[in-house]
């Protein structure tokens, strides 16, 4: 009886590596960024509203904020149509292009910023023929939006491919037998069961976007109030030694991309519970 | 061995998948645990294997406390439903790997353990797959493969999870009666859990019938089927004819006809009452119990399968013997050979 | 089913003539006129091409722009050895602490079950969604001259930020993930069932790892390090934030090619780059391999 009342598992070591992990997740993780909001508690709320409401730092989180949800929008469109041609048609060069998807993944920020600058600069490949038609990339806003798209792609791809992948396509030719056209079948069938995956890609897409500062500070230009993102403007203040600012502007980033998070969860558990038991 | 649970209770949040069940596993028996899913028999396999604990009650070897000790501790045979073959391993290290992971000191030498191994796979005829790996064995030489790697460690329990239950209906036979001659053979305590009862009947010297969480009967094969202790039990082995009926005044009857039936000592109220198939004798009408009118017929082998609407609106299957052709439209009277009434 | 019907009905035309037919029309159903198929393809493979394949052909080429001597000189300079260097140091520091800790969470996640799991795995996943400036501006509010461990660490002369082992926990901190969630997955699908068989066959825990568990997984494990790894040598914002940027000691690789580019020297970033570039690619082909043997592992699960 006695055994029984510790409740036993099969599996030893269950409490050595548990407390482990919760240890090595406090230390590496959870105790730094507890620091920051500690940090922003120091701040009045009057602190806090000024350091937001200064004009460059709205006008940092309105560039950050406003193109990152515009190359997302971008993203989902074409990384829908890049997973469609993936999935669903065969062509020469498909599995090599499947592949190069994930290169934002891998290759480093830093590497892309200066590669997307040297692109479309003004004497660049593409930033030539586009300065001819009076398009400037290049150190201006639409650099950093062009930045975020090239940042965001995979997620949409990857998060929306797989399921595309597992459609039943017994739905489609259901519908079809039903006498919906193919257009129809796409908008009314398969366009809604992508749904929850769409709208994760993204947010995915928009967080990596919001947040990213290699790929972009190097096209941006970086024009306080023009072309000045989030991130940047924290090293800035941090550089300044004005932490305070660099520690608001933290706080309010980290605030989107949890909700952002508890978003995503929140679309996955409910994209589970809409798949039929078989 | 013998193996003795008491007043065993396992609840998974307020499922209660043992409710109190008390058994004695005799030394050298062949067990069955049968049941449909759901009913428990797994779980009570697994905390007697020692790889779950019962929330209350005791489970004892050879009159020794097995809950004071662990999975690994219990020297118990464990066959996986799905066998949990290493896949990484071949099969020769599979067989191998509990009698290399004992502690050093009593670790027998490489020579030993080839020679040990090499002895399980003849007993288990499968000497010859030695270097392969799972994935290239069919679903039978899993399953014995499984087993060797059990025995390798001189198990004092055996204890087998659906032994058969992943397999196709030709292996299944041959397995079976290859698993009652190999417990002849090793005469080890063994139980294994099935839902299939032609399974249980079929190799186990005693049979437990489990439902929901609590057992229904004990016996030999011929006691569960021949004297089923209850309802449920009756309904689960074999197949059975089973009509609502009511008692009162020592009369049985179906609806509101009284049937010409014997109803010396049962207990008045709503029963049931249960017939095997085959022990439903066709006559003329008016010859038995119950009337009825044949609506469908079908050969299976010696028997005709046929289709009987009795006059109350209820339709049975009985099975009869081809001696007799049955047509669709004939009137019957049926009589029971044999029946049994529960009450409930 | 409407073809089975065709199929019986029409007695005249052979069996695999009416098969071909159906097989048509069940295609018909679930694609689209060719026209629509090639402007979809066309539309795909242009976007992939303008955003993601000039960009890593621009690199190479602006590499080599001055030829392949002008290239190696680069990679030869004192400073480039020393970012090589230290971008070594701290990838192997920061992916040997997470492949410890992946292991050891791996292990406490998947093979039990617990209240909170999910929330659990959340946690872990945060440095995914955190902007790498801001993993690093949580270490210069700990260990920064205001920070709360600041004081502390200047009295006893520790020096953190602008050093490595704040490089290297920056660096961990946004690598953190990488393994955890390559393990947690594939050892929850595996299920428990061998390492209990291995544990009623008498192993201890630790055989039951290393001899059981390790085996069956040591493609994911692979799979974690490779990405934690092509992660931690790119990482640039968080690094960025507390190296200090001092030249020949605390510049890693991409730090080095933006001091660079920031400099014109375009032939020496680029020639970098390509480094990272490089590591990129065979980061991606490695993964593919590995994904194929992964996926191996689930045919074999299946039968």
């Amino acid at each position: 009886m006695s055994a029984i009342a510790a409740r036993r598992r099969t599996l030893p070591g269950f409490g050595l590596t548990m407390g482990l992990t919760l240890s090595w997740l406090s230390v590496i993780i959870l105790i730094p960024l507890a620091g920051l909001f500690l940090k922003s508690l120091e701040l009045s709320p009057e602190q806090f509203w000024n350091i937001l409401s200064s004009r460059r730092t709205l006008n940092a989180l309105r560039v950050s904020f406003g193109l990152a949800f515009a190359a997302a929008c971008v993203n989902l469109v074409m990384g829908s149509i890049i997973v469609w041609a993936l999935v669903r048609y065969r062509f020469p060069g498909r599995r090599l292009f499947d592949a190069i998807v994930d290169v934002p993944f891998a290759l480093p920020t830093a590497v892309a910023g200066v590669a997307l600058t040297a692109l479309f600069a003004e004497k660049g490949w593409l930033g030539a023929p586009l300065a001819a038609l009076g398009i400037k990339v290049a150190f201006t806003p639409v650099g950093i939006f062009v930045a975020m798209i090239f940042i965001g792609i995979p997620f949409v791809v990857r998060t929306v491919q797989p399921v595309l992948q597992d459609l039943d396509p017994e739905i489609e030719e259901a519908a079809g037998s039903l006498g919906a056209s193919r257009w129809q079948t796409i908008i009314r069938v398969i366009l809604p069961s992508l749904g929850p995956a769409l709208l994760t890609g993204l947010a995915l897409a928009f967080a990596r976007a919001v947040g990213e500062y290699g790929s972009v500070i190097f096209i941006a230009g970086n024009l306080p109030n023009v072309s000045e993102i989030a991130p940047l403007l924290i090293v800035i203040r941090l550089s300044e030694f004005r932490y305070a600012d660099a520690t608001a502007i933290a706080v309010v980033m980290l605030v989107v991309s949890f909700v952002v998070i508890f978003a995503v969860n929140r679309l996955q558990r409910w994209a589970q519970s809409r798949i039929p038991a078989r | 061995m013998t193996i003795e649970v008491k007043n065993l209770v396992k609840k998974f949040g307020s499922f209660k998948a043992i409710d109190g069940v008390d058994l004695k596993v005799d030394n050298g028996e062949l067990l069955a645990l049968l049941g449909p899913s759901g009913s428990g028999k797994t779980t009570l396999l697994r905390i007697i294997a020692g790889l779950d604990w019962p929330d209350s009650g005791e489970v004892s070897f050879n009159g020794e406390d097995a809950l004071a000790q662990g999975a690994r501790e219990r020297h118990v045979g464990f066959v996986f439903q799905h066998y949990a073959l290493f896949r990484h391993m071949t099969v020769f290290e599979n067989v191998a790997f509990g009698l290399r992971v004992q502690p050093r000191a009593i670790r027998k030498d490489e020579a030993t353990i080839r020679a040990r191994v090499k002895e399980l796979l003849d007993l288990v005829q499968l000497d010859w797959l030695a270097d392969r790996y799972p994935s290239q064995l069919s679903g039978g030489q899993r399953q014995r493969i499984a087993l060797a790697r059990a025995l390798a460690i001189e198990p004092r329990i055996l204890l087998l999870d659906e032994p058969f239950g992943a397999l196709d209906a030709k292996v299944r036979k041959e397995l079976r009666r290859w698993l009652r001659s190999l417990h002849h053979e090793i005469n080890v305590t063994s139980i294994f859990v099935t839902h299939d009862q032609e399974e249980a009947l079929e190799v186990a010297n005693r049979v437990v019938v489990m439902d929901k969480g609590r057992i229904e009967q004990i016996g030999s094969p011929d006691d569960v089927y021949e004297s089923p202790a209850t309802a449920f039990v009756h309904g689960f082995i074999g197949e059975s004819i089973e009509l609502p009926v009511h008692i009162a005044g020592g009369v049985i009857r179906l609806g509101d006809r009284p049937l010409r039936l014997a109803a010396d000592g049962l207990a008045p109220g709503a029963s049931k009452l249960f017939v095997r198939r085959h022990d439903m004798l066709v006559g003329p009408p008016g010859s038995g119990a119950f009337e009825g009118a044949v609506q469908h017929v079908r050969n299976f082998g010696p028997v005709q399968r046929a289709e009987v609407a009795l006059s109350g609106g209820e339709t049975i299957e009985i099975d009869a013997p081809r001696d007799r052709e049955l047509r669709v439209g004939d009137s019957v009277g049926l009589q029971p050979r044999r029946y049994r009434i529960f009450a409930g | 089913m409407t073809m089975q019907i065709a199929d019986s009905v029409s007695l005249s035309t052979s069996e695999a003539k009416a098969r071909a037919h159906a097989a048509a029309a069940r295609d018909n159903l679930r694609t689209e006129p060719r026209a629509v198929r090639i402007v979809v393809i066309a539309l795909a493979m242009i976007f992939l091409t303008v955003f993601v394949v000039l960009p890593l052909v621009v690199v190479f080429a602006q590499a080599f722009s001055r030829g392949i001597l002008a290239y190696l000189a680069a990679l030869a300079e004192p400073e480039a050895l020393s970012a090589i260097k230290l971008t070594l140091l701290v990838a192997a520091i920061s992916v040997g602490l997470n492949l410890a800790f992946g292991l050891v969470a791996a292990w406490a996640i998947a093979k039990f079950e617990f209240r909170g799991k999910t929330f659990l795995i959340t946690l872990i996943d945060l440095p995914f969604s955190v902007s790498p400036v801001i993993s690093g501006l949580v270490f210069v509010l700990l260990f920064g001259a205001q920070g709360y461990f600041g004081g502390w660490l200047r009295d006893h002369d520790i020096q953190i930020l602008f050093a490595v082992p704040g490089i290297a926990l920056a660096t961990t901190f946004v690598t953190f993930p990488f393994v955890a969630r390559a393990l947690i997955p594939l050892m929850q699908e595996q299920g428990t069932q061998e390492e209990e068989a291995a544990i009623s066959l008498g192993a201890s825990g630790l055989q039951t790892f290393f001899r059981v568990t390790l085996p069956n997984i040591k493609w994911g494990v692979l799979y974690g390090v490779l990405l934690c790894n092509a992660r931690a040598m790119g990482e640039f914002g968080a690094v960025s934030v507390v190296s200090g940027h001092i030249r020949g000691e605390t510049n890693t690789m991409p730090l080095l090619v933006e001091i660079l580019y920031n400099e014109y020297q375009f032939v020496a970033a680029f020639a970098i780059a390509s480094l990272l570039a490089m590591l990129a690619l065979i980061t991606l082909i490695a993964k593919s391999v590995l994904e194929r043997h992964l996926h191996e592992g689930d045919e074999l699960r299946d039968d």
